[in-house]
């Protein structure tokens, strides 16, 4: 049943992927492609749904601006802009995740509808939650705790990413 | 928020860094830690100094030369090359213990399964200590458990083997394993068993499941079979998969079924 969770990774891992290419690409087709599948939230507002793409694939490169939203859905003072993906129907179940920007930088991706059935399954999609993330991600790296990558060798090591957040979390 | 404690300790064994993170509510200053952390590593030197292929001290060292007899080992050597057969089955043959030499004799290497197979037993000392999460980092195979009422959710970078500084993606768990086979910092140090010949399909390949042992042996069998395995570790329960094959190309095992795959098709990513 884990595999649920992990499922759910690898789909908001495209997910995470497709955001994080178009803001370092020219990827403005990758937008248009996404936004056909997507619906805007400005705020805490609900969009009624964006049918056209063509009103988001207008938008340049990097997030959907602001402006492009539909007046109705736009709030006072719209900090985040969230866009929620389309129900995804996986072989787990169904799947949405919902993609918070600021600015151009991705805040957070969360699942918003997950497979569930049980309240294992609940315990399970708590377990492993997907992040995605942005091309910044080097600079994150303060908020990894480990690095999965190829063998490290121990002389490979004082010059790893793993040796500076172990230094940096041993001193805490 | 309760306010996190954590102790990092690492030592190099079998040649590789290896880290563990310990996370808790309460000072770990504790000897019962201590013990416990003591006894992990002291377990670690005990799978090397047994199954070693590079010391000739080792105890598999002294069953290749016909010094040792199997019957006077330690049951865990008959239980490693059970295992090693056993992965050997459920990989098709991808991963393999016994590795042909030039002179067309065979080698027994249980390496590849003895570091996620020893790491998790070291793993039940971590496991014993009262309201810690612990992680361990084996030379970049991960393995998280927690004795907890609240785990820690450990996250997990998966390398982007073309900027080892880079993550692909992030990995939140409370408990669990993510093995990642590549060739980013030893070369291309994996030989397909099948064709004796390196596997260079893939530049990484990384599989998340429940334990270590067995997510280790997928991810070297995956490097192997290359992006066309990832409908076989779909058919495994529990367990899933990221590949970047030798064109950075992402593959995964949700991504070819799923509508975001044509979200995916830029051209940085996907091959024509």
């Amino acid at each position: 049943m884990r595999r649920i969770t992990t499922g759910l990774l690898l789909t908001v891992s495209a997910l995470v992927l497709l955001f994080s290419y178009h803001t370092s690409t020219e990827g403005t087709s990758t937008v248009a492609s996404a936004a056909g599948a997507a619906s805007i939230v400005a705020g805490s507002q609900t969009a009624p749904s964006v049918p056209e793409s063509s009103r988001v694939a207008a938008a340049p490169p990097g997030p959907p601006d602001p402006r492009s939203i539909p007046s109705t859905t736009r709030t006072t003072a719209p900090t985040n802009l969230q866009i929620d993906g389309a129900v995804e129907e996986t072989r787990r179940g169904p799947v949405q995740v919902r993609v918070t920007f600021q600015g151009a930088r991705i805040l957070e991706v969360n699942a918003i509808v997950l497979p569930t059935g049980s309240q294992r399954d609940a315990a399970i999609n708590d377990y492993a939650v997907p992040i995605l993330q942005d091309e910044s991600v080097a600079a994150q790296s303060a908020n990894i705790d480990m690095v999965s990558g190829a063998t490290l060798t121990s002389e490979g090591y004082r010059a790893s990413l793993q040796s500076a957040i172990d230094l940096a979390r041993g001193k805490r | 928020m309760i306010a996190q404690t954590t102790l990092v300790r690492v030592e190099q064994i079998m040649g590789m860094p290896i880290s563990v993170h310990l996370a808790g509510t309460e000072p770990f200053d504790d000897v019962t830690t201590t013990a416990a952390l003591d006894a992990f590593f002291d377990q670690l030197r005990w799978v090397d100094a047994t199954f070693s292929t590079s010391r000739a001290d080792s105890v598999l060292s002294g069953l290749g030369r016909g010094e040792v007899l199997l019957a006077e080992c330690h049951p865990a050597v008959s239980e490693v090359i059970e295992l090693c057969f056993e992965a050997q089955g459920r990989t098709f043959g991808a991963f393999d213990a016994e590795v042909a030499q030039p002179d067309g004799a065979t080698r027994f290497d249980p390496s590849g399964l003895v570091k996620g197979w020893g790491v998790e037993r070291a793993s039940a000392q971590l496991q014993r200590l009262e309201h810690a999460s612990w992680c361990v980092n084996a030379g970049g195979d991960v393995v998280a458990g927690s004795n907890a009422d609240e785990p820690k959710r450990w996250r997990i970078g998966i390398e982007d083997p073309t900027d080892t500084n880079r993550m692909l993606a992030v990995v939140e768990l409370t408990d669990g394993a993510v093995a990642t086979s590549g060739r980013a910092h030893r070369g291309s140090h994996i030989i397909d068993p099948l064709t004796g010949r390196p596997a260079d399909s893939v530049l990484s390949a990384t599989v998340i499941g429940p334990t270590l042992m067995w997510t280790d042996v997928y991810a070297t069998a995956l490097a192997v079979r290359g992006s066309n395995g990832l409908a076989w570790i779909d058919s495994l329960p529990e367990h899933d998969a990221l590949v970047m094959d030798s064109d950075e190309v992402l593959h995964s095992t949700l991504l070819h079924s799923t509508l975001l795959r044509t979200t995916l098709l830029t051209p940085s990513l996907l091959a024509p």
